[in-house]
């Protein structure tokens, strides 16, 4: 059995969180590089420019790239021959988390649902994290941590289709989603598409689809001609950079479904949406 | 498309000459408030209590920054998304506010207002937070401090790059923009 130090996964997190609030990662760099040349719009050109000078600045100064710099997301994959010692690992993640966020000088963004009142005396400075466990074989353990704002979060839907709407109906209810969120979420987005499992494991899956690096494909190669399709028919939509009108509406669209099998149950289709900004502040590591 | 550089408080004639797309760089001072600083402030005003600072001519930025650094003015400071304000705005409109500063769409009311009373909604570059922050010079809280990020500042900007969405003729960028670019 390996051990790994409490302290070595709080500071783990705590850094983890620091870097990619005040670093935008390369892939998201490149797909904005990308969408500045293709941009044929003026406005939305301009808009991308001050993107790119915004995470140059953001890395110099090591500054929030955005000031909502999100509830924090966990995806924690534990190996079977790895223990923590002096302390659990939820603790250690929390205590990372609120390490992170205050000594980060990001913003705490979690509060009470009904009073709205801010958790960080209550509960802990932008505690508490959402986390996602999930036991595998090995004596690794691997954290993705994304900070995920409100604004595009606000706008993410979730459904269960009929079976005979297929991908059409898919594609439909994605195109609604985006359609309808218009400027909101701060485009241009990545789009999550979790599809399959139950109808809260879709919303679970969409959420991690997101964490995929820009530019890479999904290993089905129906499923990854079907992102290439949807990115195809969103990117029609006109509504550009922060939108203010132009060809880059998304940068990409990650779909991820219920392994193994691609499974659903026999009368349900459940499609989640989550959307994200174009302040994608994703991270992995291994300890 | 045309460029502007203007300074706050912005009077009619500023804010009649602006149409949807056009780029204006802001100086001068402008006051930051949210959702919770918008409800006190209506509140006030139904009251016909003193609000804390001059609406008339006023630009209000939709912002919660992240806290300073020591030694910093103010954090990251990109806009927040602009709807959670418009069950409030007409009122601070018709009261003298000129201009508003966020990001995303607005409703009818809102529209209205902005042509009647002759105000505009400008958007700022939301996930620029950093990029913003070097454009605001001194930050200072004047009001309701408990509210921590949403506490109403008074910023002093200068050349704060902002984009005219709603004018005073009612016309909506993200409207025309992407009708201009959506393809069939």
């Amino acid at each position: 059995m390996r051990v790994v130090r409490y302290e070595t996964v709080v500071n783990s997190i705590k850094d983890m969180i620091v870097y990619s609030t005040t670093h935008l990662s390369e892939d998201m760099l490149e797909a904005l590089k990308k969408a500045y040349e293709e941009e044929e719009s003026e406005v939305s050109k301009a808009v991308l420019s001050q993107l790119l000078e915004n995470a140059d600045i953001a890395a110099k100064e090591t500054k929030p790239l955005c000031q909502d710099t999100g509830l924090a997301i966990f995806f924690v994959k534990i190996g079977e021959d790895v223990k923590i010692e002096g302390g659990s690992l939820k603790d250690a993640i929390y205590e990372g988390t609120e390490k992170g966020y205050k000594e980060g000088f990001l913003r705490a963004s979690t509060c009470d649902c009904f009073t709205r009142e801010n958790l960080k005396e209550k509960i802990g400075y932008n505690l508490p994290p959402v986390i996602y466990f999930d036991l595998v074989p090995g004596d690794k353990i691997e954290i993705e941590y994304a900070a995920k704002g409100g604004g595009s979060e606000n706008v993410s839907r979730a459904t269960v289709l009929a079976p005979a709407q297929g991908k059409d109906g898919i594609k439909e209810f994605v195109k609604k989603v985006i359609s309808d969120a218009g400027p909101n979420p701060c485009p241009p987005l990545v789009v999550g598409v979790g599809i399959g499992g139950s109808f809260d494991y879709a919303a679970v899956m969409s959420k991690h689809a997101l964490f995929r690096s820009i530019g890479t494909k999904n290993p089905d190669p129906e499923l990854a001609a079907f992102e290439e399709e949807i990115k195809d028919e969103l990117n029609k939509l006109g509504i550009g950079a922060m939108g203010m009108g132009g060809t880059q509406t998304v940068l990409a669209v990650h779909i991820e479904t219920f392994q193994p099998g691609r499974m659903c149950h026999i009368a349900s289709l459940p499609v989640s949406v989550n959307v994200q900004c174009h302040s994608s502040r994703h991270s992995h590591i291994t300890i | 498309m045309a460029e502007y550089r203007l300074k706050t408080p912005l009077k009619e004639e500023d804010v009649t000459k602006l149409k949807a797309g056009d780029i204006v760089y802001l100086s001068g001072i402008i006051y930051t408030a949210r959702d919770a600083a918008h409800k006190k402030l209506v509140e006030l005003i139904q009251n016909n209590k003193p609000l804390p600072f001059d609406l008339k001519g006023s630009v209000i930025y939709y912002v919660g920054p992240t806290p300073p650094k020591p030694g910093e003015v103010i954090g990251s400071a990109g806009p927040t998304t602009s709807y959670r304000m418009d069950s409030y705005a007409p009122t601070l409109i018709e009261h003298g506010q000129k201009g508003m500063i966020g990001k995303g769409k607005r409703n009818e009311a809102v529209k209205d207002s902005c042509k009647k009373h002759k105000a505009v909604y400008f958007g700022a570059v939301g996930g620029a937070g950093a990029l913003l922050a070097q454009r605001i010079k001194d930050a200072k809280v004047i009001a309701y401090p408990e509210l921590g990020p949403e506490a109403i500042r008074e910023i002093v900007v200068e050349d704060f790059p902002v984009v005219v969405v709603n004018d005073t003729y009612g016309n909506d960028l993200y409207q025309e923009g992407r009708k201009k670019w959506e393809k069939n």
